[in-house]
């Protein structure tokens, strides 16, 4: 049985067609798990703070020793 | 307190490993963007090869390829890997010593690779030249790059792990599996350089550009693409525009690049359905790309005016314009039709470097001024200089892909025209002097570029001495109360 399989997916006609298939499912269930559900998107949009969450200093404007003396 | 809290930071990360990545990053960007305009020149003005074996073409190429892609590129994607992996999961970076290792590891394997293909030690396998001992160094500082990256997130404080670090650890993950696999090869013996590759024929062309361009998909756009969903929004202030399409634009990105390398071998003796399968995903693969790139430039709706008054933005959103272009560029030359002229040409030349400078080298920029200041706890010393580099580096990249895109055009037209008995129309000196021109474009163009990094590595030096200076006067001020209290 085992040994059946193994003949079956080396085969490069069969593993070939398995491949695309199993990756195309998968990122349509990807796709399918991102966009669909509200308090899931909820969740995953929230993720983007991510980077801002350990803020030391302030967003600020640019400022340079080197300007502020031809102000 | 705001010192205190400065220091703190630096305590919590260890900025000095990403300090010393990004120095070198500088220093290579700088030698490796010198040896590509003198090649260029040589290109152009072929005395300059000055009969020296050393510093031919040949030689040098390979060195300017190690230099930019590893050297600069390599050690800009450590430093900033290290500093986002830090800060967005909020924990000391794991082992020091290891850390401390890959940076060592890294900059001896690059230096040693460039120096050895001066002196014609080469393994002929395009950005992937280095000989079969600095190849196994490479491995084993890569895997130790690995460990230090899992062990990080293992010890987060975050539950999630933000998205710019998946693209970091696909890039880890992915290089790995393409430097062991394109460089199974045999020693001739113990104590010589020489090896023989595993593979042969139309199959180790294959492995080779299954190699070459995932080298380009992972090396140099997934892990740029961890750079962008990290410094982005932080240069922006304001978050990613659309999380999820960061993760589609992930798993698209990563389930397609695999299949793409042979695009490079159309027309050859490989099998054509490989060739009709790379040309497919090469077209499907422009649109994970352009998703990433529409979600890095709407980050910033709403706040299109900081183009005006931040260059670091100017940087960051231009690299984002010309990684569009050269993902449009990419698959339409995959095609087999357009692939026919574009081949063997300076088109190609042309393309790879609108990516190379207009996206890898520009995302870099703007990420290491935006990053350099905070290391250092300081100001950039100049603004100004961050506007005279971005239009060098603009000018640049502008001349160097047009006088390439006609230098190849007409390259591909002339060798390919006919007269009407069927013989070919041009000799191929023809199409040498019909180049000169462009070439000499080309090298001009790089020299804009050369001297826009210049200006950058002074900018950055000022930057540092003058964060140093604070440093010691703080230290001095501090020693002079307690000498007071005391």
């Amino acid at each position: 049985m085992l040994a059946e399989a193994w003949s079956w997916i080396t085969d490069l006609g069969n593993s070939k067609v398995a491949a695309l298939l199993i990756f195309f499912f998968t990122f349509v269930g990807i796709l399918l798990y991102v966009f669909t559900g509200r308090k899931r998107a909820e969740r995953l949009e929230s993720y983007k703070y991510i980077p801002f969450q350990d803020d030391d200093e302030p967003e600020s404007e640019i400022e340079t020793v080197k300007d502020d003396e031809h102000r | 307190m705001a010192q205190a809290a400065a220091v703190g930071t630096a305590q919590q990360y260890n900025y000095d490993i990403v300090k010393k990545f990004a120095i070198m990053a500088l220093v290579w960007g700088v030698l490796g963007m010198s040896v590509g305009t003198y090649i260029a020149s040589e290109l152009a003005f072929p005395f300059l090869n000055f009969d020296i074996p050393y510093i031919t073409f040949g030689r040098l190429r390979p060195v300017h390829t190690t230099l930019v892609i590893f050297g600069f590129g390599g050690s800009a994607l450590f430093a900033t890997s290290y500093y986002v992996v830090q800060r967005t999961c909020q924990t000391r970076l794991w082992s020091d010593f290891l850390a401390n290792f890959t940076f060592w590891g890294w900059q001896v394997g690059v230096a040693a690779g460039a120096l050895s293909y001066m002196l014609g030690y080469s393994q002929g396998r395009e950005y992937a030249e280095f000989e079969w001992p600095l190849d196994i160094a490479i491995a084993v500082v890569w895997v130790a790059y690995f460990v230090v990256y899992v062990q990080t997130l293992r010890r987060r404080s975050q539950p999630h792990i933000y998205v710019a670090n998946w693209f970091y650890l696909a890039f880890i993950l992915a290089t790995a599996l393409l430097h062991i696999f394109n460089n199974l090869a045999v020693p001739v013996d113990l104590f010589t350089l020489k090896s023989y590759s595993l593979f042969s024929g139309a199959q180790d062309a294959m492995t080779q550009w299954w190699y070459g361009h995932n080298a380009v998909g992972f090396f140099l756009t997934a892990a740029f693409l961890g750079m962008m969903y990290y410094f982005v929004p932080k240069q922006a202030g304001r978050p990613v525009y659309s999380y999820r399409l960061s993760i589609i634009h992930f798993w698209a990105l990563i389930f397609l690049y695999m299949w793409v390398g042979t695009h490079h071998l159309h027309w050859t003796a490989i099998p054509d359905w490989t060739s009709t399968l790379a040309a497919t995903f090469s077209i499907l693969l422009l649109m994970p790309s352009w998703g990433g790139m529409i979600n890095g430039i709407m980050t910033l709706s709403g706040a299109w005016d900081k183009l005006r008054s931040d260059p670091i933005m100017l940087f960051l959103i231009t690299s984002l314009s010309f990684y569009g272009m050269s993902t449009f560029e990419g698959p339409m030359m995959s095609l087999k039709s357009v692939n026919a002229l574009s081949h063997y040409t300076d088109w190609t030349v042309g393309h790879v470097h609108s990516g190379a400078l207009g996206w890898v080298a520009m995302v870099s920029f703007g990420s290491m001024y935006h990053l350099i200041p905070r290391l250092y706890d300081t100001k950039i010393y100049s603004t100004r200089l961050i506007y005279v580099h971005f239009w060098l580096a603009t000018i640049g990249i502008v001349l160097y892909i047009t006088s390439m895109w006609v230098s190849g055009i007409g390259q591909g037209l002339l060798l390919r025209a006919f007269d009407e008995y069927g013989n070919l129309a041009y000799t191929f000196v023809e199409s040498v002097a019909f180049m000169h021109i462009p070439l000499v474009v080309r090298a001009l163009g790089g020299g804009f570029f050369v001297a826009g990094i210049l200006t950058m590595a002074y900018n950055v030096t000022m930057t540092i001495l003058r964060a140093k200076r604070e440093q010691a006067e703080i230290e001095a001020k501090i020693a002079a109360k307690m000498a007071a209290s005391a």
